[in-house]
């Protein structure tokens, strides 16, 4: 068979892939241009008429309105900027908590749909179903004026012993808390070392019983005594100080959360752990029944079974879902503006009916819930890595 | 030289009948920390369900409800139109009995136990209803005209093949006489969307938007897979951002910005900016669904497809989206349950959904403080309709199911 001849073909250029792809690219990004460009074209163009203009000068200008509480001192007159890193450290405030409270929830609800109580069972699968059936907004209208108001009342009342709520002065939950002085904060620094010189001594001596087949007899005996200091600083050296109220109703001690705070608490938590319990038990599921069965077989009860076999296992498909629900909850605090709570979104949100910029106030909401979601993925991608399967 | 085993007992084990006791025994007091576990649980519920049954029974003034019936259901639609909302429930019983019908045209009983409790339910509801008495006849013809539907579609399906095909297509021209019926205009008295409101609006807001997403979604879970740079990254930037924001941030910018995006003196209305900013938001969500039915799909198919000649859009289109799609239903489903619950943002953004129907109606003098009430109500309505949707997706995802 004799090749044809070396000169190329010429295929013309409305049959060329080649010019297609570039073709189809060049037209989707004219489209996308002319497009975007009318629209922000057409605003800007809205904004001069209304002698609007697109800058951020106004961050500078003093806020003209309070804000319900603030960990950071803050008075109607400081700035725009001001009011933002506010509301911000009130989000931030919001989720971290939220995320500490949700997880334990959430992975205890899904543990406990595989409890051998069928009470257990039942009461998971049916809070799971009521709650990702039920919108957020509702729950969260639920949490403040029927559970929270419901409770408040305009004397302090007391809660399972030592909780106080109530609407006096501005109400509040009151909870058992630590003092503030300088002592205390000195025991809870010891604590905080006392905890990671622990966890070091245990995993050193894990190590060493397993690599040099030593006794462990002596790290065990410094890991009791300084479990037994550390729990000395806990009880004592804090200096727990329960609520109380006085002859006119003022409470005093303890820990004070506002009550929109505790209600959009409790609706985030309540409402991401049914979620977060699904995920689990998916997780839980997804570990061969032969696990579970050879575990029993080496004599580990049900509960030993589930803490050092199945659980470590089933973290690897649940670590990566656990992202976008933490994700879910961070977006999801923006609800707050329904409840009154002042998070940063209800600071964007006042300070565009002030001074009347969208585009801008847009851009700082979009910055700021974008970056909180990148830290989230960050952080969960980090911790699925150490997780997964190390595969040679 | 073979052994031989001597012969087993006969049978499997003798299955043990557990009394009552028997069975309390082994579920719920099997160990000493379970028995404690039971007994608070059981004191908790109890106490609970008692104070629960006393307060609904003295104390929960329950007239807010059918005091405000239906501006529950219908917002402030005009009341000497609503025949057009009766023909609307119509339209919907019979299509949706119709498919019911033809759903289940090879299973040998028409309705089966849950079809026989919802309709029983159904019309257990159209007789307690807080309605006047035409509207209650009303609802218990509608439940008739389902269930008669419904038998017509089984036996009609066994003998027409076709018939789901053209159940499809009537859904589709239905949407188009609903919206006439709705919103007036070719002859019928116009109604402003500003006086829809209630259960008709979160319906006709989610119904709007899934169907609005459903193209724009598939384009991005596309372009994101797509080998074209510039395709590739305009769909990253658009899915990271939207889903990056939070629902409520779009709405507001749904409300405040199309104005100014576009020319001026075009204010389109408030629920349709809505609309939008739920679109531009599920579009999001739903490209990602899509994109892990996608990527689900073994790379054969597509080298098969390429071999047998066919280009990469038809491939696309025939071959990759219809396995895509199958496979993503329960996430699809599952985001259509979200953006139902999601309206209720809209409360916010004084659009007068349930949710904000709820609100307005607990700002009345007549009704302060009666919150429970209200929520309970409106918290009942969207988990029937949640809770049903997710029925219907597991039945779907099973009914499609080709593995073995």
């Amino acid at each position: 068979m004799v090749p044809n001849s070396d000169r190329e073909e010429k295929i013309p250029i409305w049959r060329d892939e080649r010019f297609w792809k570039i073709a189809l690219q060049v037209f989707v990004l004219v489209a996308v241009i002319l497009i975007v460009s009318t629209l922000f074209g057409n605003a800007f163009r809205t904004l001069q008429q209304q002698g609007r203009q697109f800058n951020f000068n106004f961050l500078g200008n003093p806020a003209s309105f309070n804000i319900g509480e603030s960990v950071i001192p803050y008075q109607a007159q400081d700035p725009y900027w001001k009011a933002f890193l506010v509301g911000l450290v009130n989000t931030l405030r919001l989720i971290l908590v939220g995320f500490v409270l949700t997880t334990v929830f959430g992975v205890l609800t899904g543990i406990a749909s595989f409890s051998n109580n069928w009470l257990l069972r039942k009461l998971s699968q049916v809070y799971v179903e009521l709650i990702r059936n039920t919108p957020l907004l509702l729950q969260l209208f639920v949490w403040y004026f029927g559970v929270v108001f419901g409770l408040a009342g305009n004397e302090p009342r007391q809660i399972l012993g030592s909780f106080f709520i109530t609407k006096l002065n501005g109400g509040g939950v009151f909870i058992p808390w630590m003092a503030s002085t300088s002592t205390a904060y000195i025991s809870l620094g010891l604590l905080v070392a006392a905890i990671v010189a622990l966890f070091v001594i245990w995993q050193w001596r894990l190590k060493i019983m397993e690599t040099q087949g030593a006794s462990g007899k002596p790290q065990q005996m410094a890991m009791l005594v300084i479990g037994a200091i550390a729990l000395l600083l806990l009880v004592i050296g804090l200096n727990w100080q329960t609520p109380q109220p006085n002859e006119t109703g003022v409470i005093t001690g303890g820990l004070r959360m506002s009550l929109e705070y505790a209600a959009i608490l409790g609706g985030l938590f309540f409402y991401t752990g049914a979620f977060i319990a699904e995920i689990v038990r998916a997780g839980i599921q997804s570990v061969s029944r032969g696990q579970w069965e050879a575990a029993r077989a080496l004599g580990l009860n049900a509960g030993f079974v589930m803490r050092l076999v199945v659980f470590p296992q089933a973290l690897r498909v649940i670590i990566p879902s656990l992202n976008s629900q933490y994700m879910n909850l961070a977006k999801n605090s923006s609800l707050a503006l329904a409840i009154g709570y002042p998070d940063i979104y209800s600071t964007a949100s006042t300070t565009f009916n002030q001074t009347g910029r969208p585009i801008e106030v847009f851009f700082i909401i979009a910055a700021t819930y974008l970056s909180i979601n990148l830290v989230i993925s960050l952080v969960m991608n980090r911790l699925n890595q150490s997780v997964q399967l190390m595969e040679r | 030289m073979t052994t031989t085993f001597p012969p087993s007992s006969a049978g499997p084990p003798d299955k043990v009948a557990l009394g009552a006791i028997g069975w309390m025994r082994k579920n719920l007091f099997n160990s000493w920390l379970n028995g404690i576990l039971s007994l608070v649980i059981l004191y908790f519920f109890v106490s609970i369900g008692l104070s629960l049954f006393q307060w609904a029974t003295t104390t929960a003034q329950w007239e807010v409800i059918p005091a405000n019936w239906p501006l529950y259901f219908a917002g402030r639609y005009p009341s000497e139109q609503y025949w057009r909302l009766w023909m609307i429930v119509g339209i919907i019983a019979t299509l949706s009995g119709l498919s019911w019908g033809v759903l289940a045209r090879n299973s040998p009983k028409v309705y089966g136990i849950g079809g026989l409790f919802a309709l029983g339910g159904l019309t257990l509801f159209s007789f307690i209803a807080p309605t006047p008495i035409p509207y209650r006849l009303l609802m218990v013809g509608m439940v008739i005209l389902l269930a008669a539907t419904t038998w017509v579609g089984h036996q009609a399906g066994r003998s027409v093949p076709s018939l789901g095909k053209w159940v499809s297509f009537a859904w589709m021209a239905s949407f188009f006489v609903v919206m006439w019926l709705m919103a007036g205009g070719f002859g019928l008295p116009p109604v402003s969307t500003n006086n829809w409101g209630g259960l008709l609006l979160t319906l006709f807001i989610s119904v709007v938007s899934i169907f609005l997403c459903f193209p724009l979604g598939i384009l991005l879970a596309l372009g994101r897979q797509s080998t074209l740079p510039v395709i590739r990254l305009i769909s990253v930037l658009y899915i990271e951002i939207v889903r990056g924001v939070p629902l409520i941030a779009i709405l507001f910018i749904g409300q405040n910005m199309i104005p100014l995006f576009l020319p001026t003196g075009i204010r389109p209305a408030n629920v349709l900016r809505a609309i939008i900013g739920l679109t531009i938001f599920s579009a999001a969500y739903l490209a990602e669904n899509v994109r892990g039915g996608i990527q689900a799909i073994p790379r054969g198919q597509i080298e098969a497809s390429n071999a047998l000649g066919i280009n990469s859009f038809l491939t696309t289109l025939f071959i990759v989206l219809p396995q895509a799609l199958k496979v993503s239903i329960p996430a699809i489903v599952g985001q259509f349950i979200s953006l139902f619950q999601d309206t209720t943002l809209l409360s916010i953004v004084s659009i007068l959904e349930l949710l904000g129907i709820g609100r307005s109606v607990l700002a009345n003098p007549n009704f302060i403080g009666r919150y429970w009430e209200v929520y309970l109500f409106v918290g009942v309505i969207y988990w029937l309709f949640c809770y049903l949707m997710s029925l219907g997706s597991r039945r779907i995802e099973k009914s499609l199911t080709t593995s073995h």
